[in-house]
């Protein structure tokens, strides 16, 4: 087990040291971010001044192992558009995104789940194939415009719920939740609808083929054979064996409701991380897109790491190697 | 042709009805792609056609709305339903372009990749998972922030993102046929290395990569759409889909729903007919299921 976290830990250093490598690279090779910080009638004297400053003067390799040093000491640099450490940025608006996610993945898995036990139990019944069908649908639909059109009807047209921003907060522990207050509530109700539906589609499919899976075996005969109830047979003895692959897609699923996140933000004017990212590209704000690319890296390692444990956890028959 | 239709394959095709709704609905899109443009009156991209005074007229069906703009129109009079074939194309273009790099670069690696073994297959094979464990569209975005907008870089993004898929299932299937008699055969007869992959293994790989590459169609279709809708896709001159949508979620407060709504529409049956076609050649072509 200590062998396994050692040899985890040191893969998980090298993906991000890769990262590091990537990010900074495409970073290097588009734009001169020079022409982000000095005014527009800049004299060639001002811009080879701002350069050395920013140490652009020197050649790739040693910008690089300068960049690397600053990320190590947690250094990120400052954003050229709010002149604040780009890491304060980023970290104040991460709660309003994990919130948003949480929620998203509650919403998914709270439908996904019992449709996806029903499709894979009754796989001909009609209810099963229309379950399917919209889950295929949920798949196909571009997110932003299911968003777009819940704005539409419910905010524009009905007038129910608001289209944008996070509304009353409570705070707790220092940080600010919106799903406290009834305002908050009905502010995250359409972003987090607008960012399940994907995954819940996808997990109702994994569900649904897990359960298939699950329910041609002799445990679940046996099951039904000493007279438990349908309800018991299905959730303690299939399901309980049917969620293997869902714990994976689920892991997986987290990454990217982090990255659907971004355009989930910025149609709702959700003030998250992901909405920063979107408005520091259009600035062209260096600093805060290396951060969270590098943040948001370090997130899906971890998820990753973590969702390998778990299944040790649940499948004992899993050894870690 | 005559086997083909008394094939098993088209006996389960005429029996299923998700797979008939698929194909006919990317037949539907196939053809509005080649003859759209001549089945509209108007060319949205023609500012000499375009009139001012048609400007955000509501779909026909509606009070103000006019037969010649069945879809209604946007704010410089451009009817949405020329501009959805039109935008069509482009998408489509994108999702097909890039799918046919990401397999050709893909089968490349990968076969290169299970073939020789060693340390090209470990290099190849490293970056494909370090490349999974991040969302396609984070990378593509990522990507489009560096590279800036357009057609061409879009496609290297969707290539970028979309060739690892490939290269992890030609390098899977590959293992397993190099393992096999007729590889061994080829390798005795003195066939050099190149020719044994292009002509043995490369036939003997193919079959699971038309399941992905049609869902992937579908999947970079929707990628682009929101690469375009974020602003970071497709220039203003060369409106996809997800670009249409984007301009018309700036009007959508004011109530006009139509230029926003119906690109989606489009996008989502060209996507689901996809998937819907990709799921039954999955279960067709996958033999475990038989």
């Amino acid at each position: 087990m200590f062998g396994y976290l050692l040899k985890r830990l040191i893969q998980m250093t090298l993906v991000l040291w890769v990262v590091s490598v990537i990010v900074f690279m495409m970073m290097s090779f588009t734009g001169d971010p020079v022409f982000m910080i000095v005014p527009i009638d800049a004299t060639e004297a001002e811009i080879a001044q701002a350069r050395r400053i920013l140490g652009l003067d020197q050649s790739l390799l040693v910008q690089y192992w300068k960049f690397l040093g600053s990320l190590l000491q947690g250094d990120f640099g400052q954003s050229y558009v709010f002149r604040q450490p780009a890491m304060t940025l980023i970290l104040e608006r991460m709660p309003a995104t994990v919130e948003l996610v949480l929620v998203a993945m509650v919403f998914a898995i709270a439908v996904a789940i019992p449709l996806g036990v029903y499709a894979g139990a009754n796989p001909q019944s009609r209810m099963s194939r229309l379950i399917m069908s919209g889950s295929l649908l949920g798949i196909s639909l571009p997110g932003f415009w299911v968003g777009m059109v819940l704005i539409y009807l419910f905010s524009v047209h009905w007038g129910i719920f608001p289209s944008s921003g996070r509304g009353d907060t409570a705070e707790v522990m220092g940080l600010r939740f919106s799903v406290l207050t009834w305002d908050g509530w009905t502010h995250i109700i359409l972003p987090a609808v607008t960012l399940s539906l994907g995954t819940m589609a996808i997990i109702l499919r994994i569900t649904r083929a897990g359960m298939m899976e699950v329910g041609r075996q002799d445990f679940m005969k046996f099951a039904r054979a000493k007279g438990a109830t349908k309800n018991d047979v299905l959730y303690k003895h299939g399901l309980k064996n049917a969620l293997i692959p869902v714990i994976t897609i689920f892991g997986l699923q987290i990454g990217d409701l982090i990255a659907f996140a971004t355009i989930t933000e910025t149609i709702f004017s959700w003030p998250g991380m992901g909405k920063l990212l979107i408005d520091s590209i259009y600035r062209a704000d260096r600093p805060v897109i290396v951060v969270y690319l590098m943040l948001v890296a370090l997130i899906f390692v971890v998820i990753n790491f973590l969702v390998d444990v778990i299944y040790t956890l649940i499948d004992p028959r899993i050894r870690l190697k | 042709m005559a086997s083909f239709f008394a094939s098993e394959f088209f006996h389960n095709y005429k029996r299923s009805s998700s797979a008939i709704i698929g194909s006919a609905l990317m037949i539907s899109f196939a053809f509005a792609v080649l003859v759209g443009p001549f089945l509209v009156a108007q060319n949205p991209y023609d500012i000499a056609s375009l009139n001012l005074m048609d400007s955000y007229k509501p779909p026909m069906w509606l009070p103000g709305g006019e037969a010649q703009f069945p879809l209604g129109t946007d704010g410089q009079g451009r009817d949405v339903w020329a501009s959805i074939l039109y935008g069509a194309r482009i998408s489509l273009f994108i999702g097909v372009v890039a799918m046919v790099a990401s397999c050709f670069i893909g089968t490349v690696l990968g076969l290169i990749a299970g073939f020789y073994g060693g340390i090209v297959d470990s290099v190849i094979m490293r970056i494909a998972d370090i490349q999974l464990s991040f969302p396609s569209i984070l990378i593509a975005l990522f990507l489009m922030s560096a590279v800036g907008t357009g057609v061409d870089k879009v496609l290297i993004a969707l290539t970028a993102v979309g060739w690892v898929v490939y290269a992890r299932t030609v390098r899977g299937s590959t293992l397993s046929e190099i393992e096999k008699e007729y590889v061994q055969a080829a390798r005795v007869a003195g066939l050099p290395n190149h020719k044994i992959i292009r002509k043995h293994v490369l036939p003997n790989v193919l079959t699971p990569l038309i399941v992905i590459a049609t869902i992937q169609v579908g999947t970079f279709v929707l990628i682009e759409a929101s690469l375009s809708f974020l602003g970071v896709g497709v220039p203003i001159t060369q409106p996809s889909l997800g670009l249409l949508i984007k301009n018309g979620f700036d009007v959508l407060f004011s109530g006009l729903w139509w230029t926003s709504v119906f690109p989606g529409v489009a996008i989502m049956m060209l996507v689901f007919g996809i998937n819907l076609f990709g799921d039954f050649l999955r279960d067709e072509l996958n033999p475990r299921l038989k």
